[in-house]
């Protein structure tokens, strides 16, 4: 026992185990959203979805399908830009998983608790966007650049008022530490912020969840891989292990996404009924299945809504999205100082 | 050599590395991406120095803004003339001596200036920073404000006025 506590108090060690905890998570759950989408999906088009492989309603369908990932011969076209061709996909992952950092799994349990952290989060997002620009120019292919150039213009466009609208949630708080503001949504669920300063946060909330739709590339915004127009987007010239970290990026940032809403809305780790099952465990619970929650909802909209025209969605955001995540700002900003 | 020392020269080498191609590369897309682990690694050296806030705006603003907007420029003038860009070496001789006065004149500099130096200041940066930007740096800060305000109107203006030839013809 001791001689595990030495090595946890090493700060290499512990530095480590702080950083790869996230993927413990995010594998599994990768796996697991991957068959729930397709069951989502084919459950809401009147169809079963996968049902064969390993047996009950096909559960072991994505272990199957990462296996066959990992075999497939990785192609990497004559004419692409071999170094940036190979870098890329693992920048796009190493941007999505340094999101995680700054993310309170629960109480107990963030992997770097900085005072910057909500604002981290929306920065190290733009990593991403390098990452895919990187894929798609150095696969040398029009439809992979396409579906590069509409996914950076409409990240860097729908950046802006989710920053505007997480903005509001930081004013109330007065901190940027997401642990804090966490803490200052204890109690039962009408202390969530989401039903706080109503309905302000609640404006708030809906601004940011669609600008995290668009961030993640999720219908009705997906026209960056409209695969109607542009085969697959960015990813078009990916095979094998290369294509699955595009794939892991994209579902570990549908979490990351999810679980900042569930953060600055939602409580975070905190329970819904006040100090009934709360605590570090059982904080872990509360936290991963209201990001959960949130994935489901993803979903649904992704087989429910058609997808958006590119100035349809240039119209959303600019002329819509923007002007009321202002105006929302400055009545939060009323609404605290005329409480102080 | 503890933890942070090792941080730095991680930090410090992919600076240093990644600015070296982004100077000497032939391609500049390949420059433009190298520049990507510049702008981190100087962020990781603000880290280092405490400056959190600092750090965070610099990923903010130079990978998620500059950076992409460097890319775009040279990813779209790329396919529209497909040239493909290239930096050369030109004006050898000339360009020596001027790169050997400007190192010269830095490396003066670094050597026979008193650096004073302090112990990095804990715990965090941004409050304090907001309290200067709305007290003693008012009128710097609302005027870069209306910098930017003329500078994004005038954006918007230049885009408007081609659509607008465009759709007359």
């Amino acid at each position: 026992m001791e001689s595990i506590q030495a090595i946890l108090n090493n700060p290499y060690v512990f530095a480590a185990l702080m950083a790869l905890a996230p993927l413990l998570w995010i594998l599994p759950y990768a796996l697991f959203a991957i068959w729930f989408e397709r069951k989502v999906s084919a459950h809401m088009q009147d169809r079963l979805g996968p049902m064969r492989t390993g047996g009950w309603h096909g559960w072991s369908q994505s272990i199957a399908d990462l296996v066959k990932l990992l075999l497939k011969e990785d192609l990497i076209p004559a004419k692409s830009k071999h170094g940036l061709f190979m870098l890329a996909p693992y920048v796009v992952f190493v941007g999505s998983y340094a999101a995680y950092a700054v993310i309170p799994f629960t109480s107990a349990y963030v992997g770097s608790e900085i005072n910057v952290g909500i604002f981290y989060f929306v920065a190290v997002s733009s990593l991403v966007v390098v990452g895919i620009l990187m894929g798609a120019w150095s696969s040398n292919n029009k439809w992979s650049l396409f579906g590069a150039m509409r996914s950076a213009a409409q990240i860097v466009s729908y950046e802006i008022p989710g920053t505007l609208a997480i903005l509001a949630v930081v004013m109330v708080v007065g901190s940027l530490s997401l642990q804090d503001i966490v803490r200052a949504q204890e109690g039962w669920f009408w202390n969530w912020f989401v039903f706080g300063k109503f309905p302000f946060l609640f404006i708030a909330f809906l601004i940011y969840f669609l600008c995290s739709l668009a961030e993640v590339n999720r219908t009705p915004f997906d026209i960056p891989e409209a695969e109607s127009e542009l085969v697959a987007g960015y990813h078009t010239e990916y095979s094998g292990m290369r294509f699955a970290m595009f794939y892991l990026a994209e579902y570990a940032n549908m979490f990351a996404v999810s679980a900042v809403a569930v953060t600055l809305f939602f409580g975070g780790w905190q329970s819904p009924f006040g100090t009934f099952l709360s605590g570090p465990a059982w904080g872990v619970f509360w936290f991963l299945s209201k990001g959960m929650g949130f994935i489901f909802l993803q979903m649904w909209l992704r087989w429910t809504l058609p997808r958006l025209r590119v100035d349809q969605l240039m119209y959303v955001n600019w002329k819509v999205l923007m002007p009321f995540a202002f105006v929302n700002i400055i009545f939060v900003g009323l609404w605290m100082m005329i409480a102080q | 050599m503890d933890f942070v020392d090792i941080i730095f020269v991680v930090f410090a080498l992919i600076v240093v590395v990644s600015a070296f191609i982004v100077v000497f590369s032939r391609s500049i897309i390949r420059s433009a991406f190298s520049l990507l682990f510049t702008f981190f690694g100087v962020a990781g050296l603000y880290v280092l120095l405490n400056a959190d806030f600092l750090a965070v705006t610099q990923v903010l603003i130079y990978v998620g803004g500059i950076l992409i907007l460097i890319l775009f420029g040279v990813m779209l003038t790329t396919n529209v003339v497909s040239v493909e860009i290239k930096t050369g070496t030109l004006q050898t001789v000339p360009a020596a001596v001027i790169v050997a006065v400007l190192s010269g004149t830095i490396a003066g500099i670094f050597w026979f200036t008193e650096w004073h130096t302090a112990p990095a200041r804990e715990g965090p940066t941004t409050k304090a920073l907001g309290t200067l930007f709305m007290t003693d740096y008012l009128l710097p800060f609302e005027i870069a404000s209306i910098l930017l305000l003329v500078a994004l109107i005038g954006a918007a203006m230049i885009a408007r006025h081609e659509r607008g030839t465009e759709g007359g013809r």
